[in-house]
């Protein structure tokens, strides 16, 4: 009930007094502003705690879940369509035509709880007899010094499982694991690596790559959002195989220490085949060498075709020769300077075993003969500044842009300097030191109408676009050229009727440690594309200390090891990849003949 | 009217109460059931991926190559050579087996003219 400001008994006693009546109506006027301001303040303390209320409300529901989540164990929804993609945590590779290259298998890790045991002795004794790796004492030991978790084995076999079963022991526990599985063995290690174990748990461990495609593709073989879909390599399992055996029986027979081949398509860049010998078995990797004196290539796990950076001699020639065609210096048929030996301040330029083919020799022949002086002066010609940008746009100054975690460490070794004698010996492969499949880029970069394309691991569709390094011309005489390096010049044994084999062959003295050159080590290439008339592959083959002893006086040139082992691998690999031999129209001789 | 309302609404929450009750029930049996065939999936599927590696294991070249030389005899196989490659030429033509026309040949449905009378 609003009580009157002016109550008029009031009044009239104030009036009777003789006091201002309206004092009265300021202190009534007072009280109603008073009790209308307490009201107000009593509606927004209770608004202002409704709000506080919810907000607290709300940030309590939302910390309590985030509290939930954090404490309880994970767990996939059950609800759902079946979870297709989550069985393996680590996708499968296989090679081209879907064929298993590295899959998973589960397997069982055994641990132990010695607190729980019945019989910790016995057990580590029954343990010694299953595993016989293991050091019953020190099991023992371990079982009895009051630890409460024990690691005794990263992965068993159903069979080991069994036994270990049988002992009984309530203290022995398997956690489930999931291992890499080779299922070729030491086919193709170089290019798949390995794996191990990473942060391991009872429940699961992490399987991480080491080397290779499984460590550079890592992330991707280990992407939930890929679904397991498995990784398709430009690997063909039978084509590898098949260069790997002959590779092989080359490089015992040629008492070779190592070995390496590449093949590659030239229009994709897809690499078909890679091998590096010695190989490994990348279910069971060695320990890298821990010998200091030890070179990185006496290691089975060295990549001689990607991480091994040699000079690689007279394949070279081809590029000093492809860019004077170019930029127009030369043709073909350009008679150019081989009086050998060449003098070049105190350097003095030989050919092989001392051989003169001068003092004119056609550029078609400065390949086939393999003149070290013609190229020499082809090189001049050109100049450092563009032999090195050809160079470059060849690939030759950077690593290989290859998917091995092993690529981009293999850089290749270029003088700091460039002053003309390194223009000369870098026209001849000497002085600047590559890796194979640097020289199996550059080739199919000619082999492909001049056109480079990065090469790749990674199965593509179809060709792929590239950069142009050189007209198609200057392309199709150059394969022409090194076709004549097979039909009349230092690679005749090369020939494999029906396949048109051309190349390019390549000795080159192995360095020392301390300088200079070894006379009797030679890293022994042979770079080839075939078929000539419509190039397709490249192969290159490499030689590490290769001998041949079949006659009195053991050979050493490429013409002799490399080669016959490359044409054997094109007879055999070629028919697989379903190349039709063909039969060549008969070479032009008829007028050369008429002349004699 | 007033008591029917309570007792009617009294016997929808009991009704409702028993629908969800069973409603709970069914869900948690079917998750059981999903969970199961799940884990069922799980295990087919690393089955499988076993019997691919092993298949893969079994398959792999060296071990095929060995058996083909162990087999030879029986089997004669060899690696793949260019030679093995045929032109269309080297297929002979099918010999054309048409009998020689040589015996009167009786000509069915023709006119008998004599029978005619022409």
């Amino acid at each position: 009930m609003r009580t009157p400001l002016r109550p008029l008994a009031r009044i009239l006693q104030a009036r009777e007094d003789g006091l201002n009546p309206d004092s009265i109506e300021k202190e009534n006027l007072r009280l109603r502003h008073e009790a209308m301001r307490e009201r107000a303040r009593g509606r927004a303390e209770f608004r202002l705690l409704i709000l506080c209320a919810s907000f607290v409300l709300a940030f309590g529901a939302i910390g309590t879940r985030m509290g939930l989540m954090a404490a309880s164990v994970p767990m996939e929804p059950r609800a759902s369509a079946p979870g297709a993609e989550i069985i393996a945590q680590r996708a499968d590779i296989t090679d081209r035509n879907g064929r298993i290259l590295a899959t998973n298998m589960t397997t069982h890790a055994l641990y132990a709880h010695p607190k729980v045991m019945v019989d910790p002795k016995g057990v580590a004794v029954k343990l010694a007899g299953i595993f016989p790796e293991l050091d019953a004492e020190a099991l023992a030991r371990r079982f009895t010094d009051g630890r409460s978790f024990v690691w005794i084995r990263k992965v068993l076999s159903p069979e080991q499982m069994q036994l270990v079963h049988e002992i009984g022991d309530p203290g022995l526990l398997f956690g489930p694991r999931e291992m890499r599985l080779y299922p070729n063995g030491n086919l193709a290690a170089h290019v798949l690596g390995g794996t191990s174990f990473g942060a391991e748990g009872v429940h699961s461990a992490e399987v991480i790559g080491t080397a290779g495609i499984e460590k550079a593709l890592d992330a991707r073989l280990r992407d939930p959002a890929q679904g397991g879909k498995p990784l398709a390599l430009s690997i063909d399992l039978s084509i590898q195989a098949t260069v790997e055996e002959v590779l092989f029986a080359g490089m015992s027979m040629l008492n070779a220490k190592g070995a390496a081949a590449i093949l590659m398509d030239v229009r994709t860049g897809e690499i078909v085949a890679l091998t590096s010998l010695p190989t490994f078995d990348p279910n069971n990797r060695p320990n890298p060498l821990v010998d200091r004196n030890a070179e990185p290539g006496d290691s089975p796990l060295f990549n001689r075709a990607v991480q091994g950076v040699y000079e690689l001699g007279s394949t070279f020639k081809i590029f000093a020769v492809a860019q004077a065609m170019e930029l127009g210096l030369v043709n073909p048929e350009t008679m150019v300077d081989a009086n050998a030996p060449m003098t070049w301040g105190k350097h003095r330029i030989k050919e092989f075993e001392g051989k003169n083919y001068g003092p004119l020799l056609s550029v078609s022949d400065v390949i086939a003969k393999s003149s070290n002086v013609g190229t020499a002066h082809m090189a001049l010609m050109i100049g450092p500044l563009r032999q090195q940008a050809f160079l470059k746009s060849l690939g030759f100054f950077e690593a290989t842009p290859l998917e091995l975690i092993e690529a981009p460490g293999a850089r290749p070794l270029i003088p700091k300097r460039w002053p003309e004698i390194v223009t000369i010996t870098t026209s001849y492969g000497h002085g600047m030191s590559a890796s194979p499949m640097h020289l199996a880029a550059a080739y199919a970069a000619i082999a492909n109408g001049g056109v480079m394309i990065k090469p790749t691991l990674l199965k593509r569709e179809g060709p792929t676009t590239g950069v142009r390094v050189m007209s198609e011309k200057t392309a199709l005489e150059s394969v022409r050229m090194l076709r004549r390096v097979v039909t009349e010049g230092t690679a005749s044994l090369g020939e494999v009727p029906g396949y048109e084999v051309a190349g390019k062959t390549g000795t080159a003295d192995k360095p020392k440690k301390t300088g200079g050159y070894y006379n009797d080590k030679v890293i022994n290439t042979f770079a080839s594309v075939f078929p000539a008339s419509n190039p397709q592959y490249v192969l290159i083959v490499t030689l590490d200390e290769p001998m041949d002893t079949t006659l009195s006086e053991p050979r050493r040139t490429a013409g002799w090891t490399a080669v016959p082992v490359a044409a054997e691998i094109i007879r055999r690999v070629a028919p697989l990849m379903g190349i039709r031999p063909k039969l060549e129209p008969p070479a032009p001789d008829a007028l050369t003949a008429a002349s004699n | 009217m007033r008591p029917v309302l309570y007792v009617l609404t009294f016997l929808a929450v009991i009704a409702l109460g028993f629908w969800a009750y069973r409603e709970n029930y069914a869900t948690q049996s079917a998750l059981k059931e999903v969970q199961t065939l799940q884990r069922q999936i799980v295990g087919l599927r690393e089955g499988l991926a076993l019997q691919r590696a092993e298949w893969a294991y079994l398959n792999r070249p060296d071990r095929l190559r060995d058996l083909a030389t162990a087999n030879f005899d029986r089997l004669g196989l060899l690696p793949m050579e260019p030679g093995q490659f045929g032109t269309p030429a080297q297929i002979a033509y099918p010999r054309s087996t048409f009998p020689e026309i040589d015996l009167p040949v009786d000509i069915q449905g023709a006119l008998d003219l004599t029978e005619e009378g022409l």
